[in-house]
């Protein structure tokens, strides 16, 4: 076992957790308050990586700069997927805000089939080959055996929108209202909040942040298709549990406990059962924790 | 005023929507000849879809939030009153009883097939009803045990030449014996914690029977399963198709019963009882813990012997009949039929297998529509097509 290969599986799983983190953000917000399982947000991070092709597409096409196409192609996706969670959150959920929590599920799977199949059927079902948008960077030359230059760009994002989330969330008038309606939605309306914006700015944040995870996948595995939502949108689901669902650190430490897993145990053992692994690893985390590694443990009142 | 005030909003969301799809239903990237498709008439159509959508969507809400308040009084339904209505209730059945006897010999063997499936759907949502709807518990990977079952068959036929009517119970025992193996470390976990976990030990049985090449031959399955003999005798294509629809039908009137016998027992109370309040119910002498894995044990018994009678249908299964996606649709079938309600699952059955099949015709568009048909359903009707009927009991002075 020589250290450069255990640093390789370190960053792997530091990289891939990123990915789940990003996604993951989405879950948890929203399951702190409204307590959904979103089961479309893995769709949301597809239509993101899908819009990112495509005006990335274009704009190359159209001859612009390369710094350009990937600026504006990543805006217009943040853009797009941002919409997208607003118009679906007030289609299929606003709806469903007093109905039995079941109903809501559903609703979410019905949105989830819908996306993909809308994409399935205006685009195409075959992989769409994704343009690597991240150059290789020339400082980072020397280090590139254990961390690539787009696994460092996928970490170095990660953590700057953690950081812009922890912000926004901890400090913004929006942030503290986000806060207080995850505790106590009546209470928070009663004190002046309008908790359908609030509700709103929630699936519009988590949203932004699948697109990103959605163009910095897309474009480091290089290629996209209608289904890719489904499974990362399950991982990152299963990441969120880990952590905790409804606790923002708790997702993004479980994010990272699940691509080590993932990581270290297809390194070590076998690549066969690499999605086992995981999902052993959560069942045994939620036997002994069963409000995830940093869940509040839920009193049940009588 | 408000006239033009509706158009006004239809407007809006009609544009919203041209934006929205703007880039996904107008531009069509060729990457390999770096070219575009431009198919502006998609924009037009998407503006005038969602004008007239977005209208009938407000007015259909607008009615639902003044028919809340009516409703209500209105009570039960049509289909819950014809159930209840004795005189109405033999007949049916007759009526029933004789189309279903005749249905084989009617229709073709491909309809005879289709209806097939739809009745295994009929006994697997009849099981997850026992889970989901009687005890409350949301399980999001029930197709591990259905996979079980058909696993079960599959090997021991090939390995002992155990025959359908041997493997049926064995399938559903092992079924059971997986429920209590996920029953047991889950008992403690509630609503969303026991749905990510169940749907963990889904993916977890389906990866280790596509993976787990010895045991279980991985992704290619196992092909040439026995249709059942009729008391040893081969049948031919047809006639074996023929017993089996029978063999299905059997089953699903079993099913009837023994969960019709199980709401009103003990455990169907006890059940009921926990699902309202875990506590309150353990405080009157419920075990909770013995209760609960009864539910996931019978539960998974039902998806066992679904799962042989699927494999002897099939003749042939692999991993792939057994994913998330069939929990899902199971899932759906329960809460679209009506949670509880015996009637309800399985028109919620029959009507999720045989219209994706019956809308063949549009092709490619039918999987859209059930997505949209599922979120609309929840919105307008969430209780369900035929909304189980709690028995109650009144005081009269």
């Amino acid at each position: 076992m020589d250290f450069e290969y255990f640093t390789q599986l370190f960053f792997g799983g530091l990289t891939r957790g990123s990915i789940y983190a990003l996604i993951a953000l989405g879950y948890t917000m929203v399951y702190g308050i409204i307590e959904l399982i979103n089961f479309a947000h893995g769709e949301i991070y597809m239509i993101g990586a899908f819009t990112g092709l495509i005006i990335s597409s274009v704009l190359t096409m159209m001859g612009m700069p390369t710094l350009a196409v990937v600026v504006l192609a990543g805006m217009a996706s943040i853009v797009y997927s941002c919409s997208y969670g607003y118009t679906m959150e007030k289609i299929a959920y606003k709806p469903l805000r007093n109905a039995p929590r079941l109903s809501a599920l559903i609703s979410a799977i019905g949105m989830s089939l819908f996306l993909q199949n809308y994409v399935l059927l205006a685009q195409t079902s075959d992989f769409l080959p994704f343009p690597s948008l991240v150059p290789e960077f020339e400082f980072w030359e020397p280090y590139s055996h254990i961390l690539t230059s787009p696994e460092l760009m996928i970490l170095s994002t990660t953590v700057v929108v953690m950081v812009l989330l922890t912000l926004l969330i901890k400090f913004t008038k929006i942030g503290k209202a986000m806060r207080a309606t995850s505790q106590d939605k009546m209470m928070a309306s009663l004190l002046g909040i309008n908790v359908d914006q609030v509700i709103s700015a929630t699936f519009v944040v988590g949203s932004a942040t699948a697109a990103i995870g959605g163009i910095l996948i897309a474009s480091h595995i290089g290629q996209i298709n209608f289904y890719m939502g489904f499974i990362a949108g399950i991982k990152a689901f299963v990441a969120a549990v880990l952590g905790g669902i409804g606790s923002i650190p708790g997702a993004v430490l479980g994010s990272f406990v699940l691509g080590w897993t993932e990581s270290f145990f297809t390194g070590y053992i076998s690549s066969d059962y690499e999605d086992v692994f995981a999902f052993i690893f959560l069942v045994v985390i939620l036997i002994f924790r069963p409000s995830g590694i940093l869940g509040k443990s839920q009193t049940q009142k009588v | 005023m408000t006239a033009t005030n509706e158009i006004k909003k239809s407007i809006i969301a009609s544009v919203w929507f041209m934006f929205l799809t703007f880039p996904i239903m107008v531009m069509k990237v060729n990457t390999v000849t770096q070219t575009v498709e431009w198919r502006w008439h998609n924009m037009a159509l998407v503006g005038v879809g969602a004008f007239f959508l977005s209208m009938l969507w407000r007015y259909l809400l607008k009615r639902k939030e003044e028919g809340g308040k009516r409703e209500k009084k209105a009570g039960l339904s049509l289909v819950q009153r014809l159930l209840q209505e004795k005189q109405f209730a033999l007949p049916g059945m007759l009526i029933i009883a004789l189309i279903t006897i005749l249905f084989p010999h009617i229709f073709s063997m491909y309809q005879t097939n289709i209806m097939i499936s739809a009745l295994i759907f009929v006994v697997l949502g009849l099981g997850l009803n026992i889970v989901i709807g009687l005890a409350g518990l949301l399980v999001l990977g029930y197709a591990a045990f259905f996979a079980v079952g058909a696993y079960s068959y599959a090997l021991l036929n090939l390995h002992f030449g155990v025959g359908f009517w041997i493997a049926l119970p064995i399938g559903g025992i092992l079924a059971a014996v997986f429920g209590v193996l996920l029953g047991y470390p889950v008992l403690r976990l509630r609503g969303d914690y026991l749905a990510i976990v169940t749907l963990g030990f889904g993916e977890i049985i389906r990866l280790v029977l596509e993976n787990w090449n010895e045991f279980s031959f991985g992704p290619s399955g196992i092909k040439n399963i026995p249709k059942p003999g009729f008391f040893g005798m081969e049948l031919s294509l047809q006639a074996s198709t023929v017993y089996i629809f029978y063999i299905v039908v059997v089953l699903v009137v079993f099913t009837i019963f023994v969960i019709n016998r199980l709401k009103n027992s003990r455990i169907g109370r006890a059940w009921t009882a926990l699902k309202d309040d875990e506590i309150a119910s353990q405080a009157m002498g419920i075990d909770k813990a013995k209760t609960k894995m009864r539910a996931f044990a019978l539960g998974a018994t039902w998806a066992g012997m679904a799962g042989v009678v699927f494999a002897a249908k099939t003749t042939f299964i692999n991993p792939a009949s057994f994913t998330l996606w069939e929990s899902v649709i199971i899932l759906c079938t329960v809460v679209l039929g009506g949670m509880g309600s015996i009637a309800g699952v399985i028109a919620g059955a029959l009507l999720l297998i045989l219209l994706p099949e019956y809308m063949r015709d549009f092709g490619e568009f039918r999987m859209i529509t059930f997505g949209a048909v599922l979120i609309v359903m929840m919105i307008f009707r969430p209780g369900g097509m035929v909304e189980d009927v709690r028995k109650t009991y009144k005081f009269e002075k």
